[in-house]
């Protein structure tokens, strides 16, 4: 299997990103951005989701798509060692994570 | 980088006893006598018959000694995946009338997990339980699993095998008697380490994890325990008679020097955790810290790649194994792991024996943070 993510690492869903700066959203858990990194092994995708944590604002939350079995677990982990909020898996192979430090 | 370099100046450490502890001298002894003196059909009306059937006896009799039970509450089984599946067969068929619940805890070995799986499809029902993050089984909630109606049987194991958590067997033993239930415990990496407290209905282990030869399984099952084995003849061969022999004169040795290779190892292991700790950054060291294995430790280090570890390891000369989901053949995390809910990249397990010496590990503990920055380094994720 070889990455088919976004290797570059974000993207703006289309729908979401055109009419709102930064969306506070319906649920409070709309998405900000979308990090693909599907395709990707772990820890690849806990990896992307780190750099690009480091570089949105405080209170950005990033929707990460990942299809590696693992990426739930590592993902909810990371979040808990890093002090971010995992905010959990709406649907199969999608994550939500909102940047609090 | 330091994977590279030559390991002629180190001799090799072995540290995956939990998978397979190497071969103890006194089994070796004991195939070595009964291949030589226990060759015989033991079934046979001859001396040689006699002499075979006198080993067997005698290798039966230590072992049901040593685990606390009776020589014909014993079974011998072609290794400890054998031994949990006629457990559970066993149990969920002798108990078919009180109904079809198996209750068990979520990191139970994954031969426990399949062979419940197996009375899933079978028709069967399973309540898992969960467990805490040091990876011990929520033992409110096993207790009200166990005294839900149509419970056939529980499984709960003595210790775990990737985290080394003890669990509380004292506790389920108390709630299952309560409840009527009968308490299967797997204890493949206590027994010849280890006590483990009794009061259990059915207990399995296997030899090659404790120094005994491969394919050597042992179930115990208490009399008056209702067990109903499917008989499919040929289907679970006993152990040839030599491997047996083997098993129990090894199992003798180990529990005699049990209490001192506790008290040997244990500190070890709480040195590698403490300086894993404090030498690794980004580390996350898992399981009970002191209710646990005396032999085995788990750390995973966050955004490095598991297999990738395994192998910069394996080429300074030290073998270990990992939860980490590239390095399995299913390319699934470590069901453990995600259960206690640790991270399972960059996953390191470590398991110590009789032959592991403090130099060995003096050694893993200077090299590993060296290992692990390469690693971290290669990839890019220094600063992260």
């Amino acid at each position: 299997v070889t990455p088919t993510g976004n290797s570059s690492g974000t993207n703006n869903p289309s729908g979401t990103g055109d009419d709102a700066g930064s969306r506070a959203a319906d649920q409070g858990q709309e998405p900000d951005e979308v990090l693909d990194c599907r395709g990707q092994r772990c820890p690849l995708p806990v990896i992307a989701l780190a750099r690009r944590m480091a570089e949105v604002p405080i209170g950005t939350v990033i929707r990460l798509l990942a299809d590696d079995p693992a990426a739930p677990n590592d993902i909810a982990a990371w979040s808990r060692m890093r002090a971010q909020q995992y905010l959990g898996s709406p649907a199969p192979h999608i994550l939500d994570i909102r940047r609090l430090t | 980088m330091a994977g590279q370099r030559s390991i002629d100046d180190a001799p090799p450490a072995y540290f995956d006893a939990a998978s397979a502890a190497p071969l103890h001298p006194a089994a070796r002894d004991g195939l070595a006598a009964a291949l030589a003196d226990g060759w015989a059909d033991p079934g046979k009306l001859y001396a040689q018959a006699r002499r075979a059937r006198q080993l067997l006896d005698a290798a039966r009799a230590a072992t049901a000694e040593a685990l606390g039970i009776r020589p014909d509450e014993l079974t011998f089984s072609a290794s400890g995946t054998a031994a949990i599946h006629r457990a559970v067969d066993g149990l969920v068929r002798g108990r078919a009338r009180i109904g079809p619940t198996v209750v068990h805890s979520t990191v139970e070995h994954s031969a426990v997990l399949n062979a419940v799986a197996a009375h899933v499809r079978a028709g069967g029902s399973a309540v898992p339980v969960e467990v805490d993050r040091a990876g011990r089984v929520d033992l409110d909630a096993f207790t009200t699993a166990v005294g839900g109606p149509g419970v056939a049987a529980a499984a709960l194991m003595s210790a775990n095998h990737e985290v080394g958590t003890a669990q509380p067997i004292a506790g389920a033993v108390e709630v299952c008697a309560t409840a009527g239930v009968p308490l299967l415990v797997d204890a493949a990496q206590s027994v010849g380490r280890v006590p483990v407290p009794p009061g259990w209905a059915v207990l399995t282990a296997s030899a090659h994890k404790w120094g005994g030869p491969p394919g050597v399984g042992l179930l115990a099952v208490r009399t008056g325990i209702r067990f109903a084995p499917t008989l499919i003849e040929g289907a679970d061969p006993e152990p040839a008679l030599p491997l047996v022999v083997a098993a129990a004169a090894s199992l003798r040795a180990v529990l005699a020097d049990a209490h001192a290779e506790a008290a040997r190892l244990g500190p070890l292991i709480d040195r590698v955790r403490h300086v894993v700790a404090q030498t690794v950054p980004d580390v996350e060291v898992v399981g009970d810290p002191v209710d646990r294995l005396p032999n085995l430790v788990t750390f995973s280090c966050l955004y490095v790649d598991g297999e990738a570890l395994l192998h910069a390891l394996d080429r300074r000369g030290f073998a270990v194994s990992s939860g980490s989901s590239c390095t399995s053949s299913t390319l699934q995390p470590s069901h453990v792991l995600e259960a206690m809910g640790v991270l399972s990249h960059g996953n390191v397990r470590i398991s110590l024996h009789r032959d592991t010496t403090e130099a060995q590990i003096d050694r893993f503990l200077a090299e590993l943070p060296g290992i692990v920055a390469t690693l971290r380094a290669e990839a890019g994720v220094v600063d992260l």
